[in-house]
């Protein structure tokens, strides 16, 4: 501790707990985001991550709330925030928009998987079966009819989806955002921020658990998508990184009284965190890999720097989004973790090393961070998104044939190769 | 539409409303019960009606001499834990060296005074309950030997009329009553700390783990009531009684003759950070640049 706090200043209220927890709904909201860009969008090279990608959201949804249940102080009174929500909070929004996005998201998933589901109700036999039939919810024919009331609904759910993905992470930035009290946390650009940052560490998980999957299944990786994959977590993260530095920027070049203080916290607690891991570790670097492949060169399958084999851009993507992932955690932590080490009277800066047990400890985050995995595991053996039963299940209508599969494909246009929209453009 | 389908959206539609009539009359209930004041004969508390008060503290700081009575008479009344942490008002001490360094400290919220052989001075001046064990460094003592201006600032809730912690607690648990007063349900309260976060002058704390709040609950947020349960009868609250200097006034402004109505008329007055738009209710006469 150095300078003055307030007396009631001495601990840090919101542990490592709290860090996890918009971690976690920032994976959801950015897997989310790219299912629905092959749902709604028809980004085709997106396929073989679409079922994936909705799977991987509502495994890592179900545990969202438990790191903030087990933090809170009274954590059997925790149902009263639906039974007498004060709408003046922005955390009594939380327990809604979680239920509202958790059904949506099922929603889909059953949906997207029923043909599934009921294929499997049809070939497996005993408890098994009895499980798939009720999964099914009785209905054990694919009618042609069925199928395309299926294909529009998920449709409509994927697209509403995407504003729900929006607010349930845009308003964990606006919780921290809208407090006037802390300089580090307040700005209108927190959920916007938040946002983008969900995003990319979204995208940067979903290449992770595909590459990952693939390599444990033994089962060839589609290099096309995860440059595709590539390129959307380059956007992302390009308006991410320059939203957080216009923010520091007109911190610094305001020059308000609490700027002091700000500059306290970087440059003696958060020097590693902020300026070591977040900014270089987890966003430079990978942006400078994104930059070299991802952006195609003039000459079609060519890099416009350097032209990587299929395998050795993968290679490197998945470097890239797990540096993503790290940053993006460092991110949460310095947010999260930074704002609350600065005093609010501006004269003093507090600190802050998580244990290693007890209920807010260092073991706990692990627990909680590894269930949505298990989870996965678990959702993904009842209705694997890979090797489906049967064609053409749980997509959307049949469209153009598929892009040069290349990874660099013959288009100018930035982020948008290898997605399908230069189809669409020219139908 | 055919009839077993219309029967089932019926259905589901008298479920739908009739669950959010069930889910209204539940906020007719008044929170707690005021019928124990009553059944224990309390007629002060009973007659006392929060539309007829509008209360005011005010505090002068050229007055306060640091003795920290003020504070040990609130964890007395008002069973604060005796943690360094937990205090619902403390006392700040600012001195001013000869090179314009703001040296703050508060050691246990001043509950014990403040040492005059400067041992809780560092570096920009530290709050020695969190330094307990780190020696003051040559250069600050150098410093501090060159003090020229001293003084005290009492600081407690300042039960603003526009509460950061009312607009962010989850559960309504933090609630502003009419006289003006922001109190806490420690019955609602789910230990979020979200209105501690919010609280701009750090007036609030969790009730750590092994201690009680005087209604018995644990892991809530507590703060100054501004001694609520002595107010509502007539009292005064305890740090203003305690303080010997007469550094803290407390009254009601819609009483025409009362000492804070002359008070905020005879004096220029300040609050503490205003452009946070809080309008705090507590005022003081002679802040200084420095005090925060």
């Amino acid at each position: 501790m150095d300078g003055y706090l307030y007396p009631n200043e001495a601990e840090v209220q919101w542990s490592l707990l709290i860090v996890l927890y918009p971690f976690i709904t920032g994976l959801v909201a950015g897997a989310f985001v790219v299912s629905s860009l092959y749902h709604v969008f028809n980004i085709k090279a997106l396929k073989p991550v679409a079922g994936l990608s909705l799977l991987t959201a509502l495994s890592f949804l179900l545990v969202a709330p438990l790191p903030l249940q087990a933090h809170l102080g009274r954590p059997e009174r925790a149902f009263e925030i639906f039974l007498t929500p004060n709408w003046t909070s922005a955390m009594a929004g939380f327990g809604f928009i979680w239920a509202m996005y958790t059904m949506l998201v099922i929603a889909e998933v059953w949906l997207v998987f029923r043909p599934d589901i009921i294929h499997y109700a049809h070939t497996t036999t005993g408890l098994k079966r009895l499980a798939y039939r009720v999964a099914s919810l009785g209905v054990l024919e694919m009618t042609e009819q069925g199928r395309r009331a299926d294909e529009r609904l998920i449709k409509v759910l994927a697209t509403a989806g995407i504003p729900a993905a929006c607010v349930l992470h845009g308003y964990v930035g606006f919780l921290f955002g809208s407090i006037k009290a802390n300089p580090w946390w307040s700005t209108p650009l927190m959920p916007v921020i938040f946002l983008m940052s969900a995003i990319v560490s979204g995208i940067s998980l979903l290449i992770l658990t595909y590459v990952v999957v693939s390599v444990l299944r033994g089962k060839p990786i589609d290099h096309a998508c995860v440059q595709s994959l590539a390129r959307w977590m380059l956007g992302f993260l390009l308006v991410d990184l320059a939203l957080e530095g216009l923010e520091l920027l007109s911190m610094f070049y305001e020059g308000e009284d609490t700027w002091p203080a700000v500059q306290r916290l970087i440059s003696e607690r958060l020097m590693v965190s902020y300026v070591g891991i977040q900014a270089i570790l987890g966003s430079l670097v990978p942006l400078a890999i994104l930059l070299v492949l991802a952006i195609p060169g003039p000459v079609p399958g060519k890099g416009w720097l350097y032209t990587f084999r299929d395998v050795t851009a993968t290679r490197l993507t998945a470097l890239a989004a797990l540096l993503v992932m790290v940053g993006v955690f460092a991110m949460r932590w310095n947010v999260v973790i930074g704002g609350q080490l600065v005093s609010k009277s501006m004269r003093g800066i507090s600190s802050y090393t998580p244990p290693l047990g007890g209920r807010e400890g260092v073991l706990a985050a692990l627990v909680f961070f590894m269930l949505p995995f298990y989870i996965f595991a678990i959702v993904t053996r009842l209705i694997p998104p890979w090797d489906r039963p049967g064609p053409g299940h749980g997509e959307p209508p049949p469209q153009p044939p598929e892009p040069d599969p290349s990874p660099f494909p013959v288009t100018t246009h930035f982020g948008l190769q290898g997605s399908g929209w230069e189809q669409e453009a020219g139908e | 539409m055919d009839a077993s389908r219309r029967r089932f959206i019926k259905l589901g539609a008298h479920a739908v409303f009739g669950g959010l009539f069930v889910y209204t009359l539940r906020g007719l209930v008044p929170p707690g019960s005021p019928s124990t004041a009553s059944a224990r004969g309390d007629t002060a508390y009973d007659q006392y009606r929060p539309t007829d008060h509008e209360w005011a503290f005010i505090v002068d700081s050229t007055k306060c001499i640091g003795c920290g009575r003020c504070a040990r008479a609130c964890k007395q009344e008002n069973n604060v834990p005796m943690e360094p942490s937990c205090n619902r008002t403390w006392v700040e001490r600012y001195r001013i060296t000869r090179e314009d360094v703001v040296l703050v400290d508060s050691p246990d919220g001043g509950i014990n005074g403040f040492p005059s052989d400067g041992s809780s001075g560092e570096g920009g001046g530290s709050n020695s309950s969190l330094t307990r064990n780190a020696p003051a460094k040559p250069q600050a003592r150098k410093r501090e030997e060159e003090v020229v201006k001293s003084f005290f600032v009492p600081k407690l809730c300042n039960q603003c009329e526009r509460p950061p912690c009312v607009q962010v607690c989850p559960v309504g648990a933090t609630y502003k009553t009419l006289d003006g007063v922001v109190l806490v349900n420690q019955k609602r309260c789910i230990g979020c700390r979200y209105c501690i976060q919010a609280c701009p002058y750090g007036a609030r704390y969790l009730v750590p783990d092994a201690e009680v709040t005087p209604t018995g609950q644990k892991h809530v947020a507590d703060k100054c009531t501004w001694c609520y349960h002595r107010i509502t009868r007539g009292l005064l609250p305890a740090c203003v009684e305690a303080c010997p200097v007469g550094a803290r006034t407390f009254g009601d402004l819609r009483d025409p003759d009362s000492a804070v109505r002359r008070i905020l008329d005879e004096h220029r007055i300040d609050v503490l950070k205003p452009d946070l738009g809080t309008r705090p209710r507590v005022k003081y006469i002679g802040l200084d640049e420095a005090v925060v």
